[in-house]
């Protein structure tokens, strides 16, 4: 483990955007464009499935202000995905611009292009379609080879061979065995079979999708957009419209939250398409019901855990096979449910002889699934953490002692995880840490509050990657401004996460100057360079890598004009921050000159670009721990502390990582205790508005504890892994087994409400 | 129909539909701080001060601001000044897209309660949704301010 102290990597600077953001400023896509765009509105289906068999736009083109109406007879025949993931995409092209299949309650029929937005509405309630209304399949354990088809069509095609097939409703589906789980397990003492089922939840960014687009000067679609991925926007609206990449300009501005949610396109191709068929610009704003009915929630999950254990706590088996239910669409499907297994089975890679992983991806009449923070892991590690929590109560352990005599160490192969290595593993020290400020060995025993109010505690463990390995790219441009500051141009996104802060602290601190003197600026596909954008927590580790190389290329760039100046070979001097010295001489140029020199009769550039991937995703780790207080004759449960200590290599920037973790941990409390997406039986959604989808508010938290144990991973900056996602994954175990604690019952399905823990029994 | 208010101190006249909601007026004369996250009244993102007293300008039409006096962020920018920087130390405005709205609330409150306690703070901003930060670093960051202010 590396012990070095650093100028500015590991400083709780303010982000670069916070003055902006906390005085309201216009930097958000709707603050931003010209008014006098089209308004675009959409029609959807009310069927979760069904054929349109007529549909007639006459009489509502004839409404004053309205410009054109699309239906699926005007778009283009080519099928694509809207998954932003690094072609080829594993997500199969199923989608057009409007299919005159409709495929869920909320499905585009109509796209309207309008001068106001009345008139798009009142337009919408003119056209008239007649559908051919088709049996949905509406529950996930019933999709694989029912007979009904939600992709009958012969033009569905995936990308990637990733074992789906539309005849089945499948998206994907894979087994992978080391160890001979059943021989092992058949020699177990114990062997739990639990089945868990988690939700479809909503990430509810604050800001709804949207995008805005226009031809630029050139006549050019430019696109700007609320996206965490520029360059797949890009390459999706250019299969999507039928037109060259080099005719497509995607940015984005600040954005309102992403949480995984814009790592879609949801919303991008409906305006593009207005916009490439009118010529005028056109922007379209998700309603909050629009985002909550026909977004990119979570996949629905059916977990079945096998766990073989010996009667000392030694976990020897794991045995996962997971349904994931995508949806209408198969964004992220065949990719969201691999997690489920590769980041939860490594987190027992200690004593662990065998495993298998195997798992189904189903197509259903539900919206689309998409990403969403956690992806995957989120449910695998529920579905984990609770068995090993039942473990731990069945032979009578202490959890957290279980866990240590079983959990991944340092040094150690994690076979399950694509046999990477934990070569920074600080979990041993998270429990420790954790149980310590916890004060656990109190909390853990059950204390009856003497007013109907018990008191329990839960623990869980989890882990996520810091990147897709042998796959994401990073990219940062930097260049030497002509005062001796820098400006540092990247493709991720920041969605206020702060990759454009703690990118700027590791310029500051390769180049040792102060943060101040760093300019960031993201993203925009005509001016950064490439990267597959900001999602699998891969910003801070692969794009913070490739600002590491960019400094390095910077810094001999800048030698070679100092030494031209000096009147030496580059070898002869030193890069020392605020100047280039001559080795062996106090003979200096100050980098302000060798700036200015830069622009002056000059061939060497001082403007370099490095890219960076990784073959390996180093997993951050973390412990969390809650103390609930449940009222046992109404259920009500209150949240009192939620602590959590987290490995996530060297911190960048400790507030800004202590905050992510924070705002995980509540986003997981809502998931576990309120959060749910739901349909009728006839498919139609529930909630579709913040008064039915129930966010946590600031009185639905106790009392939050962040703390970290630092770890150093030699092949990320300055010893960094991530932050971004593992920080969901813990409130969803830990309270369940807080509420096995107080009630006796375990719960294995998400939500678990008030009135679910009011009317169960022990078992 | 025309309504005459006061905007951020300046005396304006407005056009406006019957139907007009305060937040599509406000955000049409510019005030881009007042941002709309739902329509049911749930968020607070799009609260501003009428006579000085927080509301939901998504729930309030424009033709009710008639004759009042109407505050968004914009024209609040030294109140919201002194305490935000606070916040920006936490790293607690996250996306930022809430902010407007909860600094708003957090203006209201300090003008009525100066000197609240943690869990009046969390009472007066409960309407007020955060999906990135849990809440806390802005909680952090309030209590900081009023710290530094007994100082």
């Amino acid at each position: 483990m590396e012990n070095r102290t650093y100028k500015v990597v590991g400083k709780p600077y303010r982000k670069k955007d916070s003055m902006q953001l906390l005085l309201g400023k216009s930097v958000y896509t709707d603050d931003l464009v010209p008014r006098n765009h089209l308004v675009v509105k959409l029609l959807r289906s009310p069927y979760p499935n069904a054929i349109v068999k007529e549909i007639r736009t006459d009489a509502a083109k004839k409404v004053p202000d309205v410009v054109a109406i699309y239906t699926w007879e005007d778009v283009p025949q080519t099928r694509f995905a809207i998954a932003g993931q690094t072609f080829p995409e594993p997500s199969p092209y199923d989608r057009l611009i409007i299919d005159r299949h409709v495929r869920f309650a909320g499905d585009v029929v109509a796209i309207i292009a309008a001068e106001t937005e009345k008139a798009a509405e009142k337009a919408m309630k003119l056209i008239k379609v007649t559908y051919d209304v088709l049996e949905p399949v509406l529950d996930f354990r019933t999709a694989k080879d029912n007979p009904i088809l939600v992709h009958p069509e012969p033009d569905w095609e995936p990308p990637c061979p990733v074992g789906g097939d539309n005849k089945r409703n499948l998206v994907a589906s894979d087994s992978t065995e080391q160890g001979g789980v059943d021989a092992v397990m058949a020699s177990c003492d114990i062997v739990l079979d639990r089945t868990y089922h988690t939700k479809a939840f909503n990430q509810a960014t604050m800001e709804t999708f949207r995008t805005y687009t226009e031809l630029d000067r050139y006549g050019r679609l430019h696109v700007i957009s609320s996206t965490q991925i520029v360059f797949h926007c890009r390459r999706i609206l250019s299969r999507a419209l039928g037109i060259p990449k080099s005719r497509i300009r995607v940015e984005k501005p600040r954005i309102g939250g992403g949480f995984g949610a814009k790592q879609t396109a949801v919303c991008e191709v409906y305006p593009a398409f207005v916009t490439w068929k009118t010529g005028r610009a056109a922007q379209l704003i998700y309603t909050r019901e629009e985002s909550l009915i026909a977004g990119s929630p979570r996949h629905e999950m059916q977990i079945r855990v096998r766990l073989g254990a010996d009667k000392n706590g030694k976990i020897r088996a794991l045995d996962l096979y997971t349904l994931s239910n995508t949806g209408a669409y198969g964004e992220h499907g065949p990719t969201t449910v691999g997690l489920s297994g590769h980041k939860s089975i490594p987190l027992y890679t200690g004593s662990l002889e065998a495993f298998r992983f195997s798992y189904d991806v189903v197509y259903t009449n539900h919206q689309s699934a998409g990403a969403y923070r956690g992806y995957g892991a989120t449910q695998g590690i529920f579905a984990l953490e609770t068995t090993v929590n039942e473990l731990a109560e069945r032979l009578g352990m202490d959890p957290t002692v279980l866990r240590d005599r079983n959990m991944v160490k340092e040094g150690m192969i994690m076979p399950a995880y694509y046999s990477e290595p934990a070569n920074a593993c600080a979990l041993d020290r998270c429990m420790e840490h954790c149980r310590r400020i916890f004060h656990w060995d109190e909390k853990y025993p059950v204390r009856d509050m003497g007013n109907g109010k018990v008191r329990a505690a839960g623990v869980a463990m989890a882990m996520q990657g810091s990147c897709i390995s042998g796959l994401d790219v990073g990219s940062a441009a930097l260049t030497l401004s002509d005062d001796g500051t820098y400006n540092l141009v990247i493709g991720a996104a920041d969605m206020g996460t702060g990759c454009d802060t703690i990118l700027a602290q590791m310029v500051a601190e390769n180049m040792d100057c102060g943060y101040d003197d760093v300019a960031v600026f993201g993203a925009d596909t005509d001016v950064s360079p490439y990267d597959s954008g900001s999602y699998a927590s891969s910003t801070t580790y692969i794009t913070g890598m490739a600002v590491e190389k960019a400094c390095n290329q910077l810094k001999a760039q800048i030698r070679a004009v100092a030494a031209g100046m000096m009147g030496c070979a580059p070898e002869e001097v030193v890069f020392e921050g605020s100047h280039v010295r001559r080795i062996g001489s106090n003979q200096t140029v100050s980098l302000k000159d060798i700036s200015y020199k830069a622009q002056l009769f000059n061939d060497q550039p001082v403007q370099t670009t490095a890219t960076h991937t990784s073959p390996i995703s180093p997993p951050p780790f973390m412990v969390g721990m809650v103390e609930i207080e449940l009222d046992k004759e109404t259920g009500q449960l209150t949240v009192l502390d939620y602590m959590a200590v987290v490995d996530c290599g060297t911190p960048i920037n400790p507030a800004l990582a202590r905050i992510q973790t924070e705002g995980g941990i509540v986003q997981g409390i809502g998931h576990t205790l309120m959060e749910n997406v739901t349909y009728d039986d006839r498919g139609k959604p529930m909630e579709s508005s913040l008064m039915q989808y129930k966010l946590p508010t600031r009185l639905d938290m106790g009392r939050l504890r962040v703390e970290f144990e630092h770890s150093y991973e030699p092949t990320g900056p300055f010893g960094a892994k991530s932050i971004g996602e593992i920080v969901i994954n813990t409130p969803a175990p830990a309270i369940a087994h807080a509420i096995y604690r107080a009630t006796g019952v375990w719960h294995r399905e998400l939500p678990i409400t008030a009135e679910k823990i009011v009317f169960s029994k022990p078992e | 129909m025309e309504i005459k208010l006061k905007l951020n101190g300046r005396a304006i006249t407005g056009y406006v539909e019957a139907s007009t909601l305060l937040i599509d007026f406000l955000r049409d004369q510019g005030c881009h701080s007042v941002k709309r996250g739902c329509e049911t009244a749930n968020c607070g993102l799009c609260t501003v001060l009428m006579d000085g007293t927080p509301i939901l300008s998504c729930s309030v039409l424009a033709a009710r601001a008639a004759g009042h006096s109407i505050q968004t962020l914009e024209g609040l920018q030294e109140e919201a000044a002194e305490f935000v920087g606070f916040i920006a130390d936490q790293g607690a405005d996250q996306c930022g897209f809430c902010n407007p709205g909860f600094v708003m609330n957090t203006i209201a409150l300090l003008r009525e309660n100066p000197d609240p306690t943690d869990d009046e703070i969390r009472a007066y901003l409960a309407g007020n949704l955060c999906r990135c930060s849990g809440y806390d670093g802005q909680l952090r960051g309030i209590r900081g301010f009023l710290d530094s202010r007994k100082k």
